[in-house]
């Protein structure tokens, strides 16, 4: 039965990682961006919603509802005035300056938060449990599950049922063209930056109420949102879904064999599937 | 004044000019064929027409309006649609779905529009603040922040935008049904892949893409190449009632007898300049073989 715990719990701790991934694997579907600030944005929204929270002393949910419109702008403004200006047939400027901007936001929070780390409270939530047969699950990594459902459902309700998200694939597919009907590709790839920074928020509240976080955790949050798109197939968001649930598990299943293994037994997951299948398990186009 | 005109048009790609001086123009009605062999700057014209290469203001004019310095989304909004060379649908798309992105933007604002002048009026207003009023000059002197986010919000009905000029409103013959009853094949292949198609049923596709945004201005570019000749009749059988809703067409051919069966007038392009114009009937054989290789006859 305690395997059947673990792997559980390997699945809802792959919703976190689904979370961390789906606004890395929007933006790379739709223009081919890596984003390699991602997990210092993610880092960055919780923080947001930290300053909201203590200064208006708020619940953390509510004040990620607060934070939203402002990462939207935020990611709106980043593409339009920074990373529209880096895209083309070189992928090397994308990547130096994202590079450049993740080193940024990390010292920017150094300067005004120190190197403390912090936590959101969910109050009574954060100890909730509810039993499921003879298995117990915490409320709160369920709701991370739920919501990291909610959020691809929502994507990709967004993608193939609005007329937005007919915008992002025809961009994506051939931006010259999508000009020719009218589309203007700088705007469309804002609002899916905008649209990604929604969900960093999302991320963010679980990020800072399931964990401690600190200005430097950025990096690793990158590496396995990488690893969960890379698993699931690029740009594909059920891909991502799977791909965070696979890495959950390795490490939740690497961590029952013995607790120094969790985190290298996700990695080595993340290099078995590379290794038998290259383009993910669920890649776009196929 | 003629609908559409080129006025001494160049057009570069990096060092290499690909348009000599061209002058072209296309009356209310008409169509107009533009042949020429490979090479020869028919597309380069349409690409520089459609905004996706840019050129001087003036130099090209649409209802007398000068256009040649504004994008592809721009020229699309004023009227003018294109069919490419090379149909170029999108793969992600269906049929319908590609139908359907050729009417989306086709006029009027959206939530991006009012969200995209927000920002872009707030950075400028910041800017001001920090690098102050001659930092960057106004342009709209006198005017508070809060005019600025209400003239983003209010739309075309609210302050002019830098951009504002005759915008197509959209409206007319072509929709989703009309294409369809147009090209009967494309409401059976409707949820398909666009790219799952024949080679003449993607044709009738990307032509229903532009017609559904009703242009006043309709450019075909090389919508017979590679193409079976029997399908080539079934494309070219719709002109009439595509002339019939209201447009006016340009039609770039390599195809000469097609060409000259369907136009009114014509231009042939040797290397980047027009060497021949004339009415079909006018043109003879040997006029168009000297101005195609720029030999005499």
């Amino acid at each position: 039965m305690i395997w059947v715990d673990t792997i559980l719990q390997g699945v809802l701790l792959g919703g976190l990682y689904a979370l961390f991934a789906a606004g890395l694997s929007l933006v790379f579907g739709i223009m081919r961006l890596v984003n390699l600030a991602h997990g210092d944005l993610i880092v960055f929204g919780a923080y947001l919603i930290l300053v909201i929270v203590s200064a208006l002393g708020l619940h953390p949910v509510v004040g990620a509802l607060l934070a939203a419109p402002l990462m939207f702008c935020l990611g709106w403004v980043l593409q339009k005035a920074v990373l529209n200006r880096t895209l083309g047939d070189d992928i090397l400027p994308p990547l130096l300056v994202t590079f450049g901007l993740s080193i940024a936001i990390q010292n920017g929070l150094l300067e005004g938060f120190s190197a403390d780390s912090q936590r959101l409270s969910m109050g009574a939530l954060e100890t909730a449990s509810v039993a499921v047969g003879p298995v117990s699950l915490g409320v709160l990594p369920l709701l991370t599950f739920g919501s990291a459902v909610a959020v691809i459902v929502a994507l990709n309700q967004v993608m193939y049922r609005t007329a937005i998200g007919r915008a992002f694939r025809a961009t994506s597919d051939d931006p010259v063209t999508a000009s020719l009907m009218g589309i203007r590709p700088d705007r469309v790839f804002a609002t899916a930056t905008a649209l990604a920074m929604l969900v960093v928020t999302v991320a963010a509240l679980y990020l800072g109420t399931r964990a401690n976080f600190d200005p430097a955790i950025g990096p690793a949050r990158l590496i396995y949102a990488f690893e969960a798109v890379i698993i699931g197939g690029l740009g594909s968001l059920w891909g991502t879904l799977a791909g965070g649930i696979v890495i959950g598990v390795a490490q939740t299943v690497g961590a029952a064999i013995n607790p120094e293994w969790q985190i290298l037994a996700g990695h080595v997951a993340f290099l078995v599937v590379l290794l038998l299948r290259p383009r993910g398990l669920f890649p776009r186009g196929q | 004044m003629s609908l559409l005109e080129t006025r001494s048009l160049t057009a570069r790609y990096g060092d290499f000019q690909a348009l000599f001086g061209v002058d072209i123009r296309l009356e209310p009605g008409e169509t107009v064929a533009i042949i020429g062999a490979n090479g020869a700057g028919k597309t380069t014209l349409m690409r520089a027409i459609t905004g996706v290469l840019r050129s001087a203001p003036d130099s090209i004019l649409y209802r007398g309006a000068p256009i040649g310095d504004l994008p592809a989304d721009a020229v699309m909004k004023r009227g003018i649609a294109m069919v490419p060379e090379g149909r170029r649908l999108f793969p992600s798309l269906s049929v319908e779905e590609n139908l359907l992105i050729g009417a989306q933007h086709k006029g009027g604002r959206d939530f991006g529009d009012a969200l995209d002048d927000l920002l872009t009026e707030t950075g400028r207003d910041l800017r001001r603040a920090f690098f102050g009023p001659h930092g960057l000059p106004p342009r709209r002197p006198g005017l508070a922040l809060g005019d600025r986010l209400r003239a983003a919000a209010l739309g075309p009905h609210g302050l002019p935008r830098h951009d504002a000029g005759p915008q197509h409103t959209g409206a007319g013959y072509w929709s989703l049904e009309t294409v369809y009853d147009l090209f009967p094949i494309l409401r059976e292949r409707r949820h398909s892949p666009g790219t799952a198609l024949s080679g003449g049923q993607q044709q009738m596709v990307a032509i229903g893409r532009a017609l559904i945004s009703n242009p006043d201005v309709l450019l075909c570019d090389e919508i017979s190449l590679g193409l079976a000749p029997v399908v080539i009749r079934d494309i070219y059988a719709a002109l009439p009632r595509i002339k019939a809703s209201g447009a006016s067409v340009i039609v770039v051919e390599q195809d000469i007898g097609q060409a000259l069966a369907v136009a009114d007038r014509v231009y042939c392009m040797m290397e980047g300049r027009v060497t021949l114009t004339g009415k079909p009937s006018e043109i003879g054989r040997a006029d168009i073989h000297a101005a195609y290789f720029g030999a005499a006859a």
